[in-house]
């Protein structure tokens, strides 16, 4: 047969009927549901008086909206609330497994799927959100999708879809001192642009890739739409399975061991052929820190901000200088000497376990710097903040002047009260620098946790490698 | 959902690359439970002086004059002329509905982000790809000309310009049938069910820690 590449493998195994153009059905495994682009379903549902085709394929969380602090109180914002109490009422009216606001389970749904084992290798996973790529990191293929498909797949379990072209990433090598996933994929956007993976999806290979560990990989597919790709995708291997093992969703006994014996399937062959392959050298790649309003717009900490004099062509070069403006930045500016004002370590990028362990590790014995005026750690889900209080994370937190928050998704989109005012700088965990997303007026600068919680203490960038 | 067939209107030019959706429709109007009424908030940070959120009165709130899409030229456009990347950023559908409801049925631009590019579809907006060359030609075309239009012919896929002169535009086949007739994607697919159904029991015999 001829060699297949993991794609492939986990598109013929889901597809129910293709067309001749192409257009194929898609069936859908695990459909993970958060209260901004669920309301319009479920309604169009109801209007339509159609049913869900399968309730145990989705698992409903609240994420986008919730507030990070004095939760007993409930939501502040009428309009907040609103939305949030929809998707408890879909739920009840639908019969849906939902962790609500004041379950230990609930968080990120991106962080919530794969700790709870509901995302597992194999799998399709949609979500009307776009950071579903997230889940790709268990060779799942994962995507977001739009509330109209939301609605498609509540009614049908499927998917209208047409096959992507299939981009190798390859990175080998040894990762230096303080270079973390979140580097990788910021270096990756670096070379192939925000469109770069436009039309594909994307495999993450290479030994770097496969010396990460879950949420390294986690972190990685994260964001690879902000390369353009809907989709990331990692090899199974034992870190997958090891991960996976015991989750409460997971299989157990005899259908763990028929499972596992399946996933191991799940890998690009010897000889599979790609559309595209980008390789980078691990070696190569510094802490990564952005300076525009694209993620694309990215340099290595010891670097400086570039000239849009030296910008490949004229519409980049526009680009570049609005992003200047917009980021109150002077072209060739060190990175180093950018001062910051807020810090945020959290979102569905970076606010796992080891995220907060990274950035603890770097703050412990030390406090933010005077100019900063508001540093958050924001945990993932209410299960990591509870392993991390286990671990006394909070305390080193709290301590350095961190305020230690509840789990959602808070500044990393502004949603909620969590947000930059006109004209702030940010050091950010999260995934997007672009204008007003973390505020209106809002600066941010894209980094990893280790790098943010440096940044915090000298009130500057820092190479974390050098401290 | 609307059909769309033959459309022709004056053309409004965002002469920028990546916009994203969060300049489509910024967050704070993403609270809403509805699809509809979220055009006067489209573009809603550039489009307007002040700060704005849900539930205000947008007729009483100062414009930007420099903003494009205020200039009395393009009032009443239909058809948006884009930059590449166009609608980069979340998959949030209230970025197409923005579009649709501020009054938009076209949009051209060399690229489109995957799943924005998708979502239009299913709002009867038409994405139109054309090459970087064609669409600088259309923004000099803009420019040069107050009351610049253009057709879009759908069944014919092809953008033409008043001079008769034109450029021809890929659609999927699919997505053109559904536009043209205003078709659901959910009452399609549920045409087969028993396909559904077939394949469902087949693979959870298969992967049973699924089933
Ligand atoms: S943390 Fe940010 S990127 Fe992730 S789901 Fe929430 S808002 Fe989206």
């Amino acid at each position: 047969m001829k060699p297949q590449t993991l794609y492939d493998k986990l598109w013929n195994a889901h597809l129910v009927r293709q067309d001749a153009d192409g257009t194929a059905l898609i069936y859908i495994d695990r459909h993970l549901v958060h209260e901004v682009t669920s309301p319009q379903a479920f309604e169009g549902l109801k209007l339509a008086g159609r049913k869900l085709w399968r309730t145990a394929s989705i698992l409903a969380v609240a994420d986008h909206n919730v507030p990070t602090t004095g939760r007993e109180q409930g939501i502040a914002d009428p309009i907040s609330r609103l939305q949030v109490e929809t998707l408890d009422q879909n739920c009840a009216d639908f019969g849906v497994t939902e962790f609500k606001m004041s379950d230990v389970r609930q968080g990120i749904v991106h962080v919530v799927g794969p700790e709870q084992g509901a995302t597992l290798p194999g799998m399709t996973v949609v979500c009307g959100d776009s950071h579903t790529s997230t889940h790709g990191a268990f060779a799942a293929l994962a995507h977001g999708i739009g509330t109209s498909e939301v609605e498609h797949v509540m009614a049908t379990q499927c998917l209208v879809a047409k096959k992507s072209k299939v981009m190798l990433v390859k990175v080998d090598g040894a990762l230096g001192a303080g270079v973390t996933a979140k580097d990788i994929a910021l270096a990756i956007i670096g070379v192939i642009g925000t469109a770069g993976g436009t039309g594909y999806a994307i495999e993450f290979a290479g030994s770097a890739i496969r010396g990460l560990s879950m949420e390294g990989r986690m972190t990685l597919c994260n964001m690879a739409i902000e390369a353009g790709a809907r989709a990331g995708l990692v090899a199974v291997d034992d870190t997958t399975l090891d991960y996976v093992k015991g989750r409460p969703f997971a299989p157990t006994a005899e259908q763990w061991d028929q499972a596992a014996s399946y996933w191991r399937t799940l890998h690009s062959d010897d000889g599979a052929a790609f559309d595209a392959v980008v390789e980078l050298n691990a070696a190569e790649i510094r802490p990564q820190v952005t300076w525009g309003t694209s993620p694309e717009m990215v340099v290595a900490v010891d670097g400086c901000v570039p000239a849009p004099a030296s910008a490949p062509d004229a519409v980049k070069r526009a680009d570049w200088e609005r992003a200047l403006a917009y980021m109150g930045l002077q072209a060739n500016t060190p990175i180093s000497a950018i001062q910051i004002d807020k810090v945020f370590i959290g979102s569905c990028t970076n606010s796992r376990i080891e995220d907060l362990r990274a950035a603890a590790a770097v703050i412990q014995g030390k406090h933010i710097a005077a100019n900063v005026t508001l540093a958050l750690a924001v945990p993932g889900s209410g299960l990591v903040k509870a392993q991390a209080e286990a671990e006394g994370l909070d305390k080193i937190f709290i301590a350095a002047g961190f305020e230690w928050r509840d789990p959602g998704c808070s500044m990393c989109l502004a949603m909620n009260d969590d947000r930059l005012n006109p004209g702030e700088r940010c050091a950010s965990t999260s995934n997007r620098n672009f204008e007003g997303r973390q505020g209106q007026g809002g600066r941010t600068h894209l980094v990893s946790p280790a790098m943010a919680a440096a940044a915090a203490i000298a009130g500057h960038f820092v190479d974390v490698s050098k401290i | 959902m609307r059909k769309f067939t033959l459309l022709n209107s004056v053309v409004a030019p965002l002469d920028r690359a990546n916009v994203d959706t969060d300049a489509i429709i910024p967050k704070q109007f993403l609270k809403s439970i509805q699809r509809a009424g979220f055009g006067p908030n489209a573009f809603d940070e550039w489009r307007y002086l002040d700060h704005g959120e849900p539930g205000m009165d947008n007729s009483a709130r100062p414009l930007n004059p420099d903003f494009v899409l205020n200039q009395p030229r393009y009032q009443g456009a239909q058809i948006l002329l884009a930059r590449e990347n166009f609608g980069c950023g979340s998959s949030r559908e209230h970025a197409p509905w923005a579009l649709e409801d501020y009054g938009f049925r076209a949009i051209i631009a060399p690229s489109f982000a995957d799943i924005f590019f998708n979502n239009c579809f299913k709002n009867g907006l038409l994405p139109i790809r054309l090459s970087a060359e064609q669409v600088d030609a259309l923004f000099q075309a803009t420019a040069a000309q107050s009351g610049f239009q253009l057709t879009v012919d759908l069944e014919n896929q092809r953008v033409a310009l008043p001079d008769g002169s034109g450029y021809d535009f890929e659609v999927d086949p699919f997505r053109k049938h559904c536009l043209l007739n205003g078709l659901d994607d959910i009452g399609l697919t549920l045409q087969h069910v028993a396909d559904i159904q077939a394949f469902e029991a087949r693979y959870h015999a298969a992967q049973p820690w699924l089933a």
